[in-house]
């Protein structure tokens, strides 16, 4: 009895869940005038409209420009926080805690508490505008990332890193080969997190690519959608799901990792 | 004779401490290298983008500055104005204080509340999983353009929906009253990362503590109460601290939820006009901090806001932690 009541409440709540994109993908199977209207089923379908979002907005600039920022960045933050981590977690040294607490601090900092003098800095280096102040910031080693790589790496047991002490390698050695490798899903949760963080970033972006168009990432260029094209609510949700569509791909092929990462973040912090 | 000995192991052992202290500073001085060559990209990153702009913050929100000319110093009247004068300082605090005061608590409750559905469904538990995780991978102006549309208050599914069951659906995002809670409802349709740390807490409360209160009779209410709260708590802390961070910080989904709105209501899509749509009921603390110094460029005063956002983060995450001691159970270290 306790059990379907838990069922039934479990289904009801997956459909309310699921509700929002089974309108989004109906929506963006409408013809424009049937978008307008308040009929809920696509009548056609119109799957062209994906064929057309392709010509009435710069997608493909949009999107390269957002692979450019992702990627970049991602290795960026993998390069800078994995020696940090390991210094912070396997090495001995005056001075680490409080270099610990630094970056914990640096964690909770609201961005827009330092983004003033930064964007001056950058307006006065002439790159905003440019790509780089949203790249550049990531080779320099991010809090979030170093934070959890440096609990993963507290967990390696120390008899692996001896063992390899003893065999006569150097900590830069042992840090790229056995860490590295022990280290691989938190490495892949940072790589994802680092990806996802800055495939849906829009503050930063609005900021310093806002006003030159050349260089929209999807999430601006998407905002901008609905002003670009009023009244084609059929066309802004094929675009929508497009920008969904890389995520929710990524999340089926790294489900595992993500769901590692998550409860990483949130247990053993 | 033995002296010659003594001077001459004191003579041999000497040079071998040296030797040893030597050898010693140069390991030493290799660790310090090593440290210092791993932790290097974190100090410069620190000290570019973290320590210089905090200072330099500092310093701004006691000046005068359009980026145009040099910086005028103009002491406190930055932080007397924001206070004391502008009526959007209070505005914007109010919805900032409002949203995290509704969203979080019915987030941390919702997410719970499915955390222990899933933890307790017999079948299907890893597909359910799946289905409340995914919209927290939406990204974000994504979610609100789909959420801006689904509530179109005219034609919008959601608004259609309720009219076949004869309910006339509010404006949502067109509404001063509505515009806040339609916010509300995005945040928690992307509860998903919280449902996942919770679910994992669920599941890791050790059995036994449920059977043994069981022998002692509690009932289902008693157990939830005993022992999953207490052995949880740790978790939801840490889900208060980080929605009440983010709260402090909202600005995406309120920007992109505004302008997407005033465009429909004005055709005209002049998004100066739109921070804050409808009636500055979505004006956030970060929006209106915006504002000023990107759309205004008064670099000083928008810096003054950030000195304060920096205060008060600092001050809340600090009284919920200390507070915390009392409600949070204190788990033996594994």
């Amino acid at each position: 009895m306790l059990a379907v009541a838990n069922h039934s409440l479990l289904i009801a709540a997956a459909i309310a869940f699921l509700a929002p994109f089974g309108f989004i993908v109906l929506t963006s199977l409408m013809t424009t005038n049937q978008a307008l209207s308040a009929h809920l089923w696509p009548h056609p379908f119109r799957l062209r409209n994906f064929i057309d979002v392709f010509t009435t907005a710069p997608l493909w600039r949009w999107t390269l420009n957002t692979m450019l920022y992702s990627c970049l960045a991602t290795i960026g933050v993998l390069v800078s926080s994995v020696p940090v981590a390991y210094a912070l977690a396997r090495l001995r040294w005056r001075g680490r805690d409080f270099a610990f607490l630094v970056v914990l601090i640096a964690l909770m900092l609201p961005p827009q508490v330092s983004v003033v003098p930064l964007y001056v800095m950058w307006a006065k280096l002439h790159l905003v505008g440019t790509l780089w102040p949203l790249i550049i910031p990531n080779w320099l080693g991010d809090a979030f990332s170093i934070f959890l790589l440096r609990q993963f790496f507290l967990t390696i047991p120390e008899d692996y890193l001896d063992a390899a002490r003893v065999d006569g390698c150097g900590e830069l050695r042992i840090l790229f080969t056995v860490v590295t490798r022990l280290a691989k899903p938190a490495i892949a949760a940072v790589a994802l997190f680092s990806f996802l963080y800055t495939f849906n970033d829009f503050f930063l972006p609005l900021l310093y690519v806002g006003e030159n168009s050349h260089n929209w990432v999807l999430s601006i260029g998407l905002a901008q959608f609905r002003s670009l094209h009023q009244v084609q609510w059929n066309l802004t949700m094929a675009a929508t799901l497009l920008v969904m569509a890389p995520v929710i791909v990524l999340f089926f092929l790294a489900q595992r990792a993500f769901v590692e990462g998550v409860t990483l973040t949130g247990v053993k912090g | 004779m033995s002296q010659q000995v003594v001077a001459g192991t004191a003579g041999a052992t000497a040079p071998a401490v040296l030797l040893r202290t030597a050898a010693r500073r140069r390991a030493d001085w290799r660790r310090r290298r090593l440290v210092l060559l791993l932790m290097s990209p974190w100090i410069l990153g620190f000290s570019v983008f973290f320590g210089y702009p905090l200072v330099m913050s500092a310093y701004l929100s006691f000046n005068h500055y359009d980026l145009l000319s040099s910086p005028r110093w103009v002491g406190w009247a930055n932080y007397h104005y924001l206070l004391r004068v502008d009526p959007q300082t209070w505005v914007a605090v109010r919805n900032t204080v409002w949203i995290i005061c509704v969203a979080v608590p019915l987030q941390v409750l919702f997410a719970f509340g499915i955390a222990m559905l899933l933890a307790r469904a017999k079948s299907g538990a890893g597909f359910f999983r799946t289905v409340f995780y995914l919209p927290a991978l939406a990204p974000p102006v994504a979610a609100t353009l789909g959420f801006v549309y689904i509530l179109n208050p005219a034609t919008g599914p959601l608004n259609t929906i309720l009219g076949k069951l004869g309910i006339q659906g509010p404006l949502w995002f067109q509404s001063p009253h509505w515009s806040k809670p339609a916010l509300v409802g995005l945040g928690l349709w992307g509860i998903g990362n919280t449902m996942v740390i919770f679910l994992a807490a669920v599941l890791d409360v050790p059995q036994h503590l449920y059977e043994s209160a069981e022998l002692d009779g509690a009932g289902p209410l008693q157990r939830l109460r005993w022992v999953t709260l207490p052995s949880v708590s740790p978790v939801i802390l840490f889900a208060v601290v980080l929605g009440v961070i983010q709260g402090l910080q909202y600005f995406t989904q309120a920007y992109v939820a505004a302008s997407i709105a005033s465009g429909q209501a004005s055709q005209a899509g002049d998004t100066l006009n739109a921070l804050g749509y409808p009636e500055d009921s979505t004006l956030f603390y970060p929006v209106l901090l915006y504002q000023h110094g990107f759309n205004d460029f008064q670099m000083g005063y928008a810096s003054s806001m950030a000195m304060l956002l920096l205060l008060v983060s600092f001050a809340v995450t600090l009284v919920i932690v200390l507070n915390s001691r009392k409600w949070v159970h204190q788990a033996v270290p594994r």
